[in-house]
Order: C-alpha cells, then sequence, then structure tokens
C-alpha cells in the first residue's frame, strides 16, 4: 500500500514547517464561505486539516493507483482514430475516473463551483505527488490552471458554464496557445477570431502542440484584431469539443507518451470571448503561464522524486566489488547530490508557492469591497513586493526545477548503470519523461530571461534582504556570513552587469540566476534547520534522525560546496568576455542548410 | 427503484504490516503495534454497494460492529460515498465468535432493512468468512459469496460472477440478496475531497459534546446502537453465547532453516525442477 504523501518526509516537515494558518486566512478570508458550503472550513485550524486529508488521499491514489499503471500507459501512448478521435491509454481513462471521484480537478477553484479553495502550495504539492506517479498524468491533472484563469477572467456566466463540470472532473481542458510559428514568441499567433453580424465569435485556423487538445473545453488564443500586430491584436477565448474541431494528427514525442499533443483545426469554431478584448496575451496568458510554470517546476520535482528513489533502491542491492555499490564514494556523493538537488527545488518551489499564494490572497482583499480601506492601504503597500518577488521565483523555480530533474534521472540511469539503459527499469522512461520540462511553458533560457530582471533589478537584493531578517538559530552563524559574503558579491555582480547593457545581461543570465537561486535556496536551508517543527525520520543505518538535523547538515554541505562557485561565476560573469556576441561567426561555423 | 443496500465494514489491525512484536504472549494481536484499518474486502464490497448506487440507484448504509474507535472506519465508507453509518457498540459483544456476530449484525441489518447485503469474503484478522454466509441465513436472504464482479441489478435480482478455484460462474439471485466480495471485483476509490472536507467532523452522539440535534441536521451523526436497541438475544452474544471455544493458541515463527543456491543456467533449473517434480511439490 503506496502513499506518496505519507512515504514523503520532505513534504511532510516542509508543510508542517510553513505557516499555513496564513495562508488559509488569506484563501478563506472570513470563512464566511462555511454559511453555504457544508465543506467549507470554518477555521484556519480546519483548513489545514483539510488540506493534509486530501493530500492524503491524493497520496495514497497515486501511489495504489496511478503509478502501477504509469509503464504500461507509456507503451501504449495514445492513438487517434480515422475520424478524428483521440483514445487515450487505457490507464488514462481509469485513472481520470478515479480522480474524478476524488474531486481533486479543481483544488484551487472556489467553493461555489464544487472546488476546494486551496491555496496553490496544495496544488503543488498534487502535481509533485501525480507526477511522481505518472508525469504525463501531470499534464492533463494539471490543467486545473484553465479553471484558474477562466474564474479570474471570464464572465459570470462563462464561469456558471464550465468551472462546475471541470472541478467534478466532467470535462478536461486545453490550453491552445502555441502555432507551427509561434512557439516562445506568442506575439505572432495567426488564428483568426472573428465575429459575424450579430457579434457571434468564430476561430479558424491551426494550433500545434496542444497538450490534450483532445480535451473537452479549450482555451484559445488568438487574433482579434487584424490590424493591430503584437500582442495587443489578440484575445482569449473558451469554446467546447464541437465537430468544428478536428484533431489532424497526435505527436510521436520522446517522453510523456500518456499525454495526448494535438494539432488542432478551428474550422469556424464557435466559442466566447474571456475577460477584454486584446488582453488575452498580455495580461490573461501571462497569468495563465505564471501557473502553468509553477505546474512544470511541481512535475519536474515529482519525476526527480521518483528517479531519486530509483537509483536509491538500486544502489542499495546491486552488489559489485562483493558490497552494495552505495558502499562507493563517487556513487554515494552521487545519490546524495540527487537527493539534495530534489529537496533544494522543493525548498524554491514552496517558497515560490507561498509568495504567489500571497500575491492571489492581497489580490482578494483589494478587490473585496467590503475590505476596510486601512486593510487595502496596508495590503497594496506589501502587494508591490510581493509581486516582484512573484515575477522572479516563479521562473527561476521553473528553470531550476526542470534543468535539476533532467540531471537528476540522468544520474539516475547512471547509477542503475547498464540495467537503467534498458527498459526494464522505471529510470529511462523518467529520463524521456523530463526531458520536456526544461522546454515547454517557456524554456529555461526564456525563463532566466525573465528571472534575470529581477536579480539585476533590485528585486533579489530586496528579497535576500528579507530572508535574512528571518529567525535562524544561533548555530548557523557561520553559515549565514558565507551567505551575507555570496550576497554581497551577487549585487556588486549584478550592478556590473546592469551597467553592460540587456545583451550582456542574457549572455550571462544563467549564471547570473544560479548565484541568486543558490543564495535564496542556501537561507532556505538554514530556515528550514531553524524550524519550531521537528520530526524523527529514518537515516541510512536504520536509525532515527531529527529532520532538523539533516537539514542542518544539507544546509552545510549545500552552502560550502556553492560559496566557491559563486565566486568563480562572479569571477566569469565579471571577465567582460563578449566572444559569444562578437565572435559568433567563426566560432559557430556555417549553419548546414541544405539536408 | 432504489435499492436499499448495507455494507458491513470491520475495523481490523493491519495484518499485512506485521512485525515480531505484534502478538502478545498470550497469543493476543498487540493492537500497539499494529494501525487499525478497514478491512480491505469490506472496501471492495463498499466499491460494489457505490457502483449500485451510481448505476442503478441506491442508497449505501456502512454499519460496523464494533469498539468506539470503529467510526474511524465508518468515516472511511461516508468518505468515498456511503449515505449513513452505524455503530454497533456494546461491552456484552466481548468474545463474540462469528456466531454471535452474525447474530448481532443480522439484528442490525432486520433494523434498518436491506435489499442487498455486501461484506468482504473475509476479514484480514480471522479469515474465517464465515460471518457473510450465516448472515444470509439469518436474515433469510439468498447470498453470492467470493464475488469478482458485479454484472448487475434488475428488478427484484441480482447477478454476479463468482470468482472460482478453477473459473467463474455466474450467478443470479433474488433479492434480498447477500454478496461477500473478493479484492478481484474491483479496484476501491479514495475518499472524495469534499466529503473527507465535510464528513472529518461526522461522529456518534456519545463522542459529541455539542447539541446532537445540529450533528443530526448537517447529516454529521454516525447513529449508535447497543444490543438492547437491536433486540438481540442475549443469550447468543459474548464468550458465553458463542459455540467456538479456544483451547490454546500457538505462535509459530517460520524461519528459512536450508537456502540452496540454483545457478542460472539450463541445467541449474532443470535439476531444480527434478528436484521439484520428485518431491511431489509440482507434478
Amino acid at each position: 500500500m503506496a502513499n506518496f504523501f505519507r512515504d514523503n518526509d520532505d513534504i511532510q516537515f516542509l508543510l508542517k514547517s510553513m505557516d499555513l494558518a496564513t495562508l488559509a486566512d488569506l484563501m478563506e478570508g472570513d470563512y464566511s464561505s462555511a454559511k453555504d458550503c457544508d465543506y467549507a472550513p470554518k477555521n484556519a485550524d480546519e483548513a489545514i486539516e483539510n488540506y493534509f486529508l486530501v493530500l492524503d488521499s491524493l497520496g495514497s491514489l497515486c501511489g495504489d493507483f496511478v503509478a502501477p499503471r504509469s509503464e504500461a500507459m507509456d507503451r501504449q501512448g495514445n492513438r487517434l482514430t480515422e475520424d478524428g478521435k483521440v483514445l487515450r491509454p487505457d490507464g488514462m481513462y481509469e485513472i481520470l475516473d478515479k480522480l474524478a471521484k476524488a474531486e481533486v480537478m479543481g483544488m484551487t477553484l472556489p467553493h461555489k463551483y464544487g472546488g476546494l479553495n486551496f491555496p496553490g502550495l496544495m496544488l503543488a504539492v498534487a502535481n509533485e505527488m501525480i507526477s511522481r506517479g505518472d508525469a504525463a498524468l501531470m499534464n492533463i491533472f494539471g490543467l486545473q490552471g484553465i479553471g484558474e484563469t477562466l474564474n479570474a477572467f471570464a464572465s459570470e456566466e462563462i464561469k456558471d458554464e464550465y468551472l462546475y463540470d471541470l472541478a467534478k472532473g466532467k470535462k478536461t481542458g486545453a490550453m491552445v496557445l502555441t502555432e507551427p510559428e509561434a512557439g516562445s514568441d506568442l506575439q505572432n499567433v495567426k488564428v483568426k477570431a472573428f465575429q459575424d453580424a450579430q457579434g457571434n465569435w468564430y476561430l479558424n485556423g491551426v494550433k500545434r502542440f496542444i497538450t490534450n487538445g483532445c480535451g473537452e473545453v479549450h482555451l484559445v488564443l488568438a487574433k482579434s484584431e487584424p490590424d493591430r500586430s503584437g500582442g495587443l491584436g489578440l484575445s482569449l477565448f473558451v469554446c467546447d469539443s464541437d465537430p468544428s474541431i478536428k484533431i489532424r494528427r497526435i505527436e510521436d514525442k520522446l517522453g510523456i507518451h500518456a499525454s495526448p499533443t494535438c494539432e488542432v483545426f478551428y474550422d469556424n469554431t464557435p466559442c466566447k470571448i474571456v475577460g477584454e478584448r486584446q488582453r488575452g496575451l498580455v495580461t490573461y496568458v501571462m497569468a495563465l503561464m505564471n501557473g502553468a510554470r509553477i505546474g512544470i517546476a511541481s512535475q519536474s520535482v515529482g519525476i526527480a522524486e521518483g528517479a531519486y528513489r530509483v537509483a536509491r533502491d538500486f544502489a542499495s542491492t546491486r552488489e559489485q566489488f562483493g558490497a552494495p555499490i552505495d558502499q562507493l564514494p563517487a556513487v554515494r556523493d552521487m545519490l546524495i547530490d540527487m537527493k539534495i538537488a530534489v529537496e533544494e527545488c522543493r525548498a524554491l518551489l514552496y517558497e515560490t508557492c507561498r509568495v504567489v499564494d500571497h500575491e492571489v490572497g492581497n489580490e482578494k482583499i483589494l478587490n473585496n469591497p467590503e475590505a476596510s480601506k486601512e486593510l487595502k492601504k496596508e495590503t497594496k503597500k506589501k502587494q508591490r513586493m510581493i509581486k516582484r518577488y512573484a515575477a522572479m521565483l516563479t521562473p527561476m523555480s521553473k528553470y531550476l526545477a526542470s534543468e535539476m530533474s533532467n540531471k537528476v534521472t540522468y544520474d539516475c540511469i547512471q547509477v542503475l548503470g547498464g540495467s537503467g539503459f534498458m527498459r526494464d527499469y522505471p529510470a529511462e522512461r523518467l529520463y524521456r519523461d523530463a526531458r520536456v520540462t526544461s522546454i515547454y511553458e517557456g524554456t529555461s533560457q526564456l525563463q532566466i530571461v525573465a528571472a534575470v530582471r529581477g536579480v539585476t533589478n533590485g528585486t533579489a537584493e530586496k528579497y535576500i534582504e528579507e530572508l535574512a531578517s528571518r529567525e535562524f538559530a544561533p548555530e548557523f552563524e557561520e553559515l549565514l556570513q558565507i551567505l551575507a559574503k555570496d550576497a554581497k558579491i551577487l549585487s556588486e555582480t549584478a550592478a556590473f552587469v546592469k551597467d553592460q547593457g540587456v545583451k550582456y545581461m542574457d549572455l550571462y543570465g544563467a549564471k547570473l540566476v544560479d548565484m541568486a537561486a543558490k543564495i535564496i535556496i542556501g537561507y532556505l536551508f538554514v530556515s528550514q534547520a531553524s524550524s519550531k517543527y521537528d520530526m524523527q525520520v529514518d537515516s541510512a543505518n536504520g536509525e532515527k534522525v531529527s529532520m532538523k538535523q539533516r537539514k542542518a547538515a544539507i544546509a552545510k554541505r549545500y552552502i560550502e560546496h556553492n560559496s566557491p562557485n559563486i565566486e568563480a561565476w562572479s569571477k566569469n560573469i565579471m571577465s567582460g568576455s563578449v566572444s559569444s556576441l562578437e565572435n559568433f561567426d567563426e566560432l559557430a561555423g556555417a549553419a548546414q542548410t541544405e539536408v | 427503484m432504489s435499492y436499499k443496500c448495507v455494507v458491513l465494514i470491520k475495523q481490523v489491525p493491519d495484518t499485512r504490516a506485521i512485525t515480531g512484536d505484534a502478538m502478545n504472549d498470550d497469543g493476543t494481536v498487540n493492537r500497539s503495534k499494529l494501525a487499525s484499518i478497514p478491512n480491505p474486502d469490506d472496501l471492495h464490497a463498499l466499491e460494489v454497494a457505490l457502483e449500485i448506487k451510481e448505476k442503478f440507484g441506491a442508497t449505501v448504509t456502512a454499519i460496523s460492529m464494533g469498539l468506539p474507535e470503529a467510526t474511524e472506519v465508518l468515516r472511511e465508507a461516508l468518505y468515498r460515498g456511503a449515505d449513513n453509518a452505524i455503530l454497533v457498540t456494546d461491552r456484552r459483544c466481548a468474545g463474540s465468535d462469528t456466531l454471535a456476530t452474525s447474530h448481532i449484525l443480522s439484528c442490525a441489518i432486520k433494523k434498518v432493512g436491506a435489499d442487498i447485503v455486501l461484506c468482504g469474503r473475509h476479514s484480514i484478522d480471522g479469515e474465517t468468512a464465515q460471518v457473510g454466509p450465516q448472515i444470509a441465513e439469518f436474515i433469510d436472504a439468498a447470498q453470492i459469496t467470493c464475488v469478482g464482479e458485479l454484472k448487475g441489478v434488475d428488478g427484484n435480482s441480482i447477478t454476479a460472477r463468482r470468482v472460482l478455484d478453477n473459473g467463474w460462474q455466474d450467478v443470479k439471485a433474488p433479492l434480498p440478496c447477500l454478496l461477500t466480495v473478493t479484492d478481484q471485483a474491483n479496484e476501491p476509490r479514495v475518499g472524495a475531497a469534499t466529503r473527507l472536507m465535510k464528513y472529518k467532523n461526522a461522529t456518534t452522539a456519545a463522542n459529541y459534546d455539542g447539541d446532537v440535534n445540529e450533528l443530526k441536521e448537517k447529516n454529521l451523526l454516525i447513529e449508535q446502537y447497543d444490543l438492547d436497541q437491536l433486540g438481540v438475544d442475549l443469550s447468543r452474544v459474548g464468550f458465553e453465547g458463542s459455540p467456538t471455544k479456544i483451547n490454546r493458541t500457538q505462535k509459530v515463527i517460520l524461519e528459512a532453516k536450508e537456502v540452496k543456491e540454483i545457478s542460472p543456467t539450463q541445467e541449474g533449473i532443470s535439476a531444480m525442477v527434478k528436484e521439484l517434480i520428485e518431491d511431489h511439490s509440482i507434478n
């Protein structure tokens, strides 16, 4: 009987160390929803009890029901029938049925639509567990962002029409943005949206690489203003599955085989506009994408958690040279780095969710006509910085987690050696599944472009100051000094880069974001090691160890290992070398355009 | 029509997680070392009941006999979709064997009334598989044991597939009918999120400090009955009323005394197969 929530000490520890009561207050306001909704919590304690109950239940579904079907779903994949119908792998139908019965398809939607009104943090935990069970499933489960977008921006009529069915799992969604000529550059979207004489909207054109394009609710970005170029020419539309929507092909992919990636043709499909014209890309899709990025960060952590466990188990039982291979220094080092990498990204992910949930909660206060003037004024002041933190942490988290997932799954195969390369073990599947995480919902390179702005405009500096002012246990003074020194180096480096201009910033963005992330997570680890909450967990020799002690050991190793890297990255960045910009032609050579 | 389904759920120690200190010296189970869980087969029975509810229309009542702590398994039934839950608890139940237990539970079933009674094929603590069939006799209902698949409910009959050693058998029986369900029947759902959030507060009047009417209004009251309320024949319950007398229990520890290594070659495996045939392990 596997339970992916109960068996994960780190998730338990992080959630119990965090201030969930404040998050619950932000989500529930004055808890008045309890008057009309018999399952809404009456206070923060009850809300927190609900979070744990639901995650525990989902953890058991992921462990007992999802994970055992993953291999078969990967092999079977999706099929497209001659009449354009997508047939999912058998296991996926069974899982979607169980998820609908578990009522977890609208975790963050309001109670009045049948949702759970949970903070985004809980959806991130859910996404992680789902992805550990089957990465491709997360691409359907994680599309809860579609409901969130409708809830945030659509008319009451549209919300009433779609949200209940989405929350109850009666319908799944598709986020329809990409086109053959508009991937990362969404401003170039060409699918047309036009109105008839009565003012009804229709869609026409082809979308490509659409995850779950066979879903029943499509959220489509389309060109509604033929005369406007760029983002302001685009609006967001919602439509139902309709005979005028044709799935023309499904992609044959490297990984996430159970998630259908479709080419969709809209042949004058009736649709409704979401929110206001021209705000489709600049406001709504940006909000949708931020949620999706956190989703992919969660997926990345989930895949890596699964891969680490495969490697850990294998290394403890596989004997070579007369002993299990986890006795070999090189393998040990790899296993520890994998484990810390997973916890590193989980720490940043949950912190990002905490900040984003504060942003969402503050927005609720600012839009609440009954909130007092003083509260609104105070909230507005806080919200300015929170928004900046969220805008930096979200792409940072997605970039770091997806790259980590690739590395950890790569190392998982390495630990398993030849066996890892064979399909007998899940290592190769996890490796294939992880590969796309650093590509979709914005490539790592684009995440860095978004995150590096925050690192160079003072946001990171301010945020690190805030982290440094948290309460830490006195024994970490030495580590905190190293972090303070690293933070100083970051500030100097960031100032240097800023003076060199935007191109230079983009050239060295990855290293700069890495520097900031390692410092931020260093503080998060020390913060975890100083937590008021503690629990006993199993150590490798079978004895119990305090989680805080573990985290203290992790913080020490992490900070001491990274500090020299931070100095080296800084030197590298401040070298002023621009060969990539100036000597590209001779360094890269000519492109071979003929095939 | 709406069928009245009753599902019997027993709280049992999780014997699948058994360790060396799981038994006391006197041969009883050391409950502090084993988590209490709903009997696994009973969850398959509940799933069949919920399937009947969803496909054919039914109300589902979960009944558990046990200590007051058994409300926990009743809450689990409510999480998954049961409409009502009833706890049968009474000190005088202590020591009841399968026959006495069947008598008590049949009184509870008669009190609430049922078209279809569902229970697990066996429990993982007692392993007798006797309670279900005995109840069917007590309530004068047909019975289909070892159910591996529900085929359908139609008017006044129910059809199910029995799992047998060498195959299967489809059986149609008139209602009322009792089904004992195996783990092959389905894969049970987990609790529904909104039900978890609501029914975590469900409890019995005895366990509730506040106004019980309030609990009732919110549909959070787990009904509790003692033997008097069920009209049980007291001479047929407890140690005294149980014909089964335990003479003694014995701890059996299975130890591997002899280990034999078989080389992973054609010859090694042939030799092993030959040996197994010769000592009649296989034939």
